[in-house]
């Protein structure tokens, strides 16, 4: 795929958080901050009741 | 089919029947196919295992297509292009769904009231479908397969699986990842969907008062 195509540029190393032991690339940590939003979100949203039975 | 005496109806005996009477009676239909959840099943958080099953038909119907058509296709042809890329944010969206669903199952401790082969068969799902996206990434046929096979290889030699699990074959590799571990992990989720009808969706915890907690076997 030519390089204009992307939408990110991915030409370049990966972006590390290093932090004691632990050393984690920046688009892991995206991944999991979205992952634990989402499940805040389904915990306190509320969910849509529908109809009710009579 | 065996042969009916006098005494018992026809068909009564045989294993057919025997085995229909034992199916039916575990799995009523309209207990296999509800129309109508208990009250607590209205949360979000609920929503993941489905989610996480729809994601897995959609990696399945992916990866057969890819497997039909062969790695040049998907290096080269852009439908080939886009269906690799369908095969792999299926992927993260399967794996991302199931995590948030574990989460959601272990903070409600799933595996009260009987269902502790549902949480079972959960984590050998998981374990399965870590597998499968291991060997998915050694048969891409590019520089990444490459180099996670050889950083791999040291790892598994050292606990001896080396000899029966090569990660540098790709004919093996490709075989595990597209027929054992999708076999494996289809029969799996499909236990672990009929383990949820026979025993309900789990409830939350009772609230903390006083007065002794309700039954929690959820009545689908």
């Amino acid at each position: 795929m030519s390089r204009e195509l992307l939408a990110v540029s991915l030409n370049h190393p990966g972006h590390y958080v290093h932090w004691g032991v632990i050393q984690i690339s920046v688009a892991n940590l995206v991944v999991i901050g979205l992952m634990i939003a989402l499940f805040a979100l389904a915990i306190f949203l509320p969910f849509p009741q529908g109809r009710r039975e009579p | 089919m065996t042969a009916t005496t006098p005494s018992s109806p026809p068909g009564e005996r045989s294993w057919t029947a025997r085995t229909r009477k034992r199916a039916v009676g575990a799995f009523p239909p309209d207990q296999l196919l509800p129309d109508r959840q208990p009250v607590y099943v209205a949360s979000w958080i609920y929503v993941f295992g489905v989610l996480t099953i729809s994601a897995l038909l959609v990696v399945l119907a992916s990866g057969g297509i890819l497997a039909l058509k062969g790695p040049t296709w998907w290096h080269t042809s852009w439908v080939g292009h886009y269906v690799n890329s369908l095969h792999l944010w299926s992927v993260e969206l399967f794996m991302a769904f199931m995590v948030i669903h574990l989460w959601g199952k272990f903070f409600m401790a799933a595996w009260r009231g009987r269902r502790a082969m549902t949480w079972i068969t959960g984590a050998i799902a998981f374990l399965a479908s870590i597998g499968t996206a291991f060997t998915g990434y050694l048969v891409q046929q590019n520089f990444d397969s490459q180099w996670i096979s050889t950083q791999a290889k040291d790892g598994l030699n050292s606990v001896g699986i080396g000899a029966y699990f090569n990660v540098l074959d790709f004919g093996q590799m490709l075989l595990w990842h597209i027929v054992v571990l999708p076999l494996a992990l289809g029969v799996i989720v499909l236990v672990h969907v009929l383990l949820v009808r026979l025993r309900g969706v789990v409830p939350p915890y009772p609230a903390r008062t006083a007065e002794p907690p309700p039954a929690d076997r959820g009545t689908p």
